[in-house]
């Protein structure tokens, strides 16, 4: 993950990238690196809200749970990118939501690899679109030879307000194991016509109608996060500017 | 209360309504009655504005506003209600968050202050408990995993707690056993039939009037209203079928 040298869109990883402002803020300061020890719980709430680019690198020792919660919604362009590596019988679980609107252009970037056998990875993802932004998720799992007894998922889906709102999706599996789960599922759609014509017709005006529907349509991500109400609210907030 | 002249629309650009013209008084009950594809749902979705129900000539006056001229959520905000044939499921919110927010949202445009959770609460108990409904149902997802008898109970639920001027009841009998058809029936008089409602039923059956008596009974064949009568017209309806009376 770490490049040394400025990344162009034919680099995998950032072909739906804004490479003007990935260049404003090269180079980029060395990632985070978070290493919880064997056994050991970590849970973090991530807010980018102010056009950043994160880049974590996480290592789960055997047996270790991480919880992330990511929340990305602000600047022109906002990039989180999440390097996990899982060792024995570790637990990893993101719930993300990204939420767009005008020109901006979001994306999560996950590469979860499960090092060694019976280790777990579960990773939902939700976007909502409005303008013309784009929102990418391109989530790569890959499963070392040895790392048999995997389970892994990625339920990605993405709501586009505007026809001319951009969603990516891209879940990729690079397996060498033979004994594994490996679940991945994408949607792409637009909020129901008739849904939003039977909340209206009990009296919710248009923008408080998708409002209820996308809070709906996101809020599960956050389920169990220690700070839930708060990235409700700032979630609840942004739809509310999307309306 | 409400006054329909000559309306004709259409769904696609199919016609569909060819000059149909009904009027309503605040106290009565009318029923509307006709063979599959007469216009009968196309009728309630015009009502109630339903986007891609286009009205091509005609006028609809409501209460002294122009019905046509209202978005969904203003008919709503002026006392309008309709009861759906297929209520939607809407997975993720909840009914007593929908239905706290809609309410709000109709006295906000009404200039009146909004009800308090405690307060609103308080009515949906007294109305669920009128239509027999668990208090837990409101609390579940809207619709979701409801039979096809729950959807048509928590619609009536919807219309006690938001209590409407109007309201238009898409064969709201349809998916219903005989007990439900009762309660539901007695639901509709104890929350309708007051001197300044008034009520349009769709139906293709006789039963749910053997429950809500209604003072007005219309035909509607092929877009238009053929016949009116009272209520032995619905029950001549039953007997001869709708291609004797409609000829």
């Amino acid at each position: 993950m770490t490049t040394s040298a400025l990344p162009s869109r034919r680099d995998e990883a950032w072909r739906y990238s804004d490479i003007d402002a990935v260049a404003a803020a090269w180079p980029l300061p060395a990632p985070e690196s978070i290493i919880v020890p064997a056994g050991g719980n970590f849970a973090r709430a991530i807010v980018q809200d102010a056009g950043d680019i994160r880049q974590i690198e996480l290592v789960l020792g055997k047996g270790a749970a991480a919880s992330l919660h990511v929340l990305n919604i602000g600047g022109s362009y906002g990039r989180i990118e999440l390097n996990v590596i899982l060792h024995e019988g570790a637990d990893f679980h993101l719930g993300a939501a990204q939420i767009g609107g005008g020109e901006q252009n979001l994306e999560i970037v996950t590469t979860i690899t499960h090092a060694e056998p019976g280790a777990t990875s579960w990773q939902v993802v939700r976007s909502v679109l409005g303008g013309t932004a784009t929102g990418t998720y391109l989530g790569k799992v890959a499963v070392a030879r040895d790392a048999q007894q995997t389970d892994s998922e990625q339920d990605v889906k993405a709501m586009l307000l505007d026809r001319s709102a951009t969603a990516n999706a891209k879940p990729e599996l690079e397996i060498f194991a033979d004994d594994v789960k490996c679940a991945h599922g994408c949607a792409i759609g637009e909020l129901d016509a008739m849904a939003l014509y039977y909340l209206q017709s009990r009296g919710l005006p248009p923008g408080e109608a998708k409002k209820l529907m996308l809070q709906a349509f996101v809020a599960g991500v956050f389920d169990g996060a220690e700070d839930e109400e708060k990235l409700q609210a700032l979630a609840l907030a942004k739809l509310g500017e999307l309306v | 209360m409400l006054k329909i002249e000559n309306l004709h629309a259409t769904v696609a650009d199919k016609p569909i309504l060819k000059g149909l013209s009904l009027a309503i008084n605040a106290g009565e009950i009318h029923a509307i009655m006709g063979p599959n594809g007469a216009g009968k749902s196309t009728l309630s979705y015009v009502l109630g504005g339903r986007p891609g129900y286009e009205v091509t000539e005609g006028s609809v006056d409501f209460d002294g506003q122009d019905l046509l001229d209202m978005e969904p959520h203003e008919r709503a905000a002026a006392g309008l209600f309709l009861g759906f044939q297929y209520p939607v499921e809407i997975p993720g919110v909840s009914n007593v968050q929908f239905l706290r927010e809609s309410l709000n949202a109709q006295r906000k445009a009404r200039g009146l202050e909004p009800l308090s959770g405690g307060d609103f609460l308080k009515l949906a108990r007294e109305k669920a408990g009128l239509l027999k409904m668990d208090m837990d149902m409101l609390k579940r997802p809207v619709n979701v995993g409801f039979s096809g008898g729950e959807k048509k109970r928590n619609e009536m639920v919807q219309m006690g707690i938001i209590d409407p001027k109007l309201a238009i009841l898409d064969e709201t009998d349809s998916g219903l056993d005989i007990d439900a058809l009762r309660t539901v029936g007695d639901g509709i008089n104890a929350i309708m039939r007051r001197p300044d409602k008034a009520v349009l039923l769709i139906t293709h059956y006789q039963r749910l009037l053997d429950y809500v008596q209604p003072d007005f009974v219309h035909v509607l064949a092929a877009g238009r209203i053929v016949k009116s009568g009272g209520p032995e017209l619905a029950r001549e309806l039953e007997e001869h079928g709708y291609a004797e009376i409609a000829a």
